[in-house]
């Protein structure tokens, strides 16, 4: 998450010049002169409401829709004229419904690339398994399946790998998670934004989803009709100064609720939990309980991770061995969770608490209602502050000052 | 009279496969070149529309022309012979062929084609080895369907003294009421049919051996 006013940046890695797309008939252009710099390494959302022309935006990019005027540059190169097909294979491109090749196998979709690059096969082989395991698939197992083999979860998967192929330092993303069931698509936004940690790519992503665009954009930027740019800003700013009437109505009501995205399980501080490592007697058990307030607390196996929920009246049953008792674990989550997520699962959990592990799900810790308050007064101290800041600056430059 | 039909059909066997075998020549190579025209029309005009329209209704008109016409208009311009037959065969496969190529072509999901030419693809490729892989199927079937449509039609052509098992038929057809007509009749169209299921037969083959296993049901 980047912080405070969007400093000056660096050598933009995309940088768009009065671009402009008319079609012919229309009177009004689909995306009129625009100028944006995307800097390198950044998650930058295309947002806005339907027809915004945020898709046609990012097309232009790879020039799957030429643009009427203007000119592009990646990494400081005017792409506007080179050969659009070398260009897509220099960016990563994931649409929505993933479109992998339902004739060849997932090692053949993922090798498309490095194929007309003219990589031999050995490099081939080697940089599809590398992949297939970045993104969370066994390679012996996934190889050589069909995409019809496949869930809708793993498909998407294989669509970063092959965007990923060649390693590109851009890629572009239209709504890659639209046609995944909630569940799912929490799960793949975090494990894409644990990934990106990984692979610090330019990424232009598109959607019409607001709360997504906050919880996956170090940028967004907010278009819209005619694909103007009501706002280009850190989530953070967008939802504590919304530039204008449309950014405001556009975020929506609950601003501060979707905050809660903005916050990783990581920054906060966990609560303490008592917690016993598996084959500890009842006795210690009972009087951990006890002495803790808590009401219930978790047992450990021999590798650190969560292992079953036990309350005083699961111990005092004594004819269900202690292996058993309680309840398991439950619903777990990984320190990139959104605060919103924690939260979600800790409203749905009979504990009012849900345990935070690490990559290799070991305990870290858990978070509770009380950790959520906190969270949110600090948010709330935070807006404040920052009002006031704004107050200020207003009554010393005595007008409006533009965004 | 069963008898003799089989006796007919043993005594004649050797002159009776060489007719078969003429018959699946020139059923095969009209089907050639139905495949290359058809699915070369199929190509040019899937994406458009008046042009698509067209080509179906012209090919859909050759299908309606009875054969017997056909053949016979054909005669002053091309004569007698194999070089008609072939060229109204032709006319007959065309319209199978062009319509599943363009029905398998438009099938094929626009989001694949979409992603590939973001790969970057260009035409070609992306027609050689995404489009027309995926539309396989479809259009194999079609040929398939045009096949079975020339093992019938080729018969007539020995109406202008086409090749094939049709010679037989017209023969007898001649000299109804002598003793082996009805025979030479019976074994020509027994050999058109087993020459149809056994096309028949290697099209299910071939079509499996060549359609990936991905898209396969």
């Amino acid at each position: 998450m980047t912080e405070s006013p969007p400093k000056p940046m660096k050598e933009p890695m995309i940088r768009l010049e009065g671009v402009t797309k008319r079609y012919p008939g229309q009177d009004r252009p689909a995306v009129d002169s625009i100028d944006l710099d995307i800097p390198e390494g950044e998650i930058v959302i295309f947002v806005g409401p339907s027809g915004c022309g945020k898709t046609t935006l990012m097309k232009m990019i790879n020039r799957l829709i030429e643009p009427t005027a203007g000119r592009i540059f990646i990494q400081g190169e005017d792409v506007t004229g080179v050969n659009p097909d070398q260009l897509r294979r220099r960016i990563g491109y994931v649409i929505q419904q993933i479109g992998l090749f339902p004739h060849m196998t997932i090692a053949e979709n993922i090798a498309t690339v490095p194929k007309m690059l003219g990589w031999d096969k050995a490099r081939i082989e080697k940089r599809v398994d590398e992949l297939l395991e970045l993104v969370g698939l066994d390679a012996p197992a996934f190889r050589s399946r069909y995409p019809k083999q496949l869930s809708g979860g793993q498909r998407q998967r294989v669509g970063v790998a092959r965007a990923l192929a060649v390693d590109p330092p851009v890629m572009l993303m239209d709504e890659p998670f639209g046609a995944i069931d909630p569940i799912t698509r929490e799960r793949l936004q975090n494990e894409f934004l644990r990934l990106q940690a990984e692979i610090r790519k330019t990424i232009v992503f598109v959607t019409h989803d607001i709360d997504e665009a906050i919880k996956m954009g170090d940028r967004i930027a907010i278009l819209r009709e005619g694909a103007k740019i009501a706002q280009y800003d850190t989530p953070k700013h967008i939802l504590s100064a919304p530039a204008d009437a449309f950014v405001a109505d556009f975020v929506g009501a609950g601003a501060s609720l979707k905050r809660l995205n903005l916050t990783r399980v990581s920054e906060l501080e966990l609560s303490y939990w008592p917690t016993l490592p598996l084959g500890t007697d009842r006795a210690e058990v009972l009087s951990l309980l006890r002495s803790s307030d808590k009401g219930s607390l978790l047992i450990l196996d021999g590798q650190n991770r969560p292992f079953r929920w036990v309350t005083a009246h699961d111990i005092d049953r004594d004819d269900v061995p202690l292996e058993e008792a309680g309840l398991g674990p439950g619903a777990v989550v990984g320190p990139e969770a959104t605060l919103q997520g924690a939260l979600n699962l800790m409203l749905d959990s009979s504990h009012g608490a849900v345990v935070v592990v690490d990559g290799q799900g070991s305990y870290l810790g858990a978070v509770d209602f009380a950790t959520v308050a906190q969270a949110i007064q600090s948010m709330r101290r935070e807006a404040r502050d920052q009002l006031r800041a704004a107050a200020v600056e207003l009554s010393d430059t005595g007008g409006m000052a533009t965004p | 009279m069963a008898v003799s039909f089989w006796e007919y059909v043993n005594d004649e066997s050797d002159r009776l496969l060489g007719l078969m075998g003429e018959h699946a020549q020139i059923v095969l190579v009209s089907v050639a070149f139905a495949v290359v025209i058809g699915v070369g029309l199929g190509l040019l005009t899937y994406r458009t529309n008046r042009p698509r329209h067209a080509v179906l209704a012209v090919t859909g008109v050759f299908l309606t022309i009875p054969s017997f016409a056909l053949f016979g208009l054909l005669i002053s311009p091309l004569g007698l012979g194999t070089t008609p037959a072939v060229v109204a065969l032709v006319m007959y496969a065309l319209l199978p062929i062009v319509r599943n190529t363009i029905t398998g072509l438009r099938e094929v999901d626009p989001a694949v084609v979409e992603s590939a030419q973001g790969m970057g693809m260009g035409r070609g490729r992306r027609l050689l080895c995404i489009e027309l892989p995926l539309a396989w199927p479809i259009i194999i079937t079609g040929i398939r369907v045009s096949t079975q449509i020339l093992v019938g039609i080729a018969a007539i052509a020995a109406v202008i003294n086409g090749p094939g098992l049709g010679k037989d038929i017209f023969r007898a057809l001649a000299r109804v009421g002598t003793p082996t007509a009805l025979n030479q009749a019976l074994a020509a169209v027994l050999g058109i049919v087993i020459l149809g299921l056994l096309l028949d037969i290697a099209y299910l083959v071939i079509g499996r051996l060549t359609t990936s296993k991905g898209i396969r049901d």
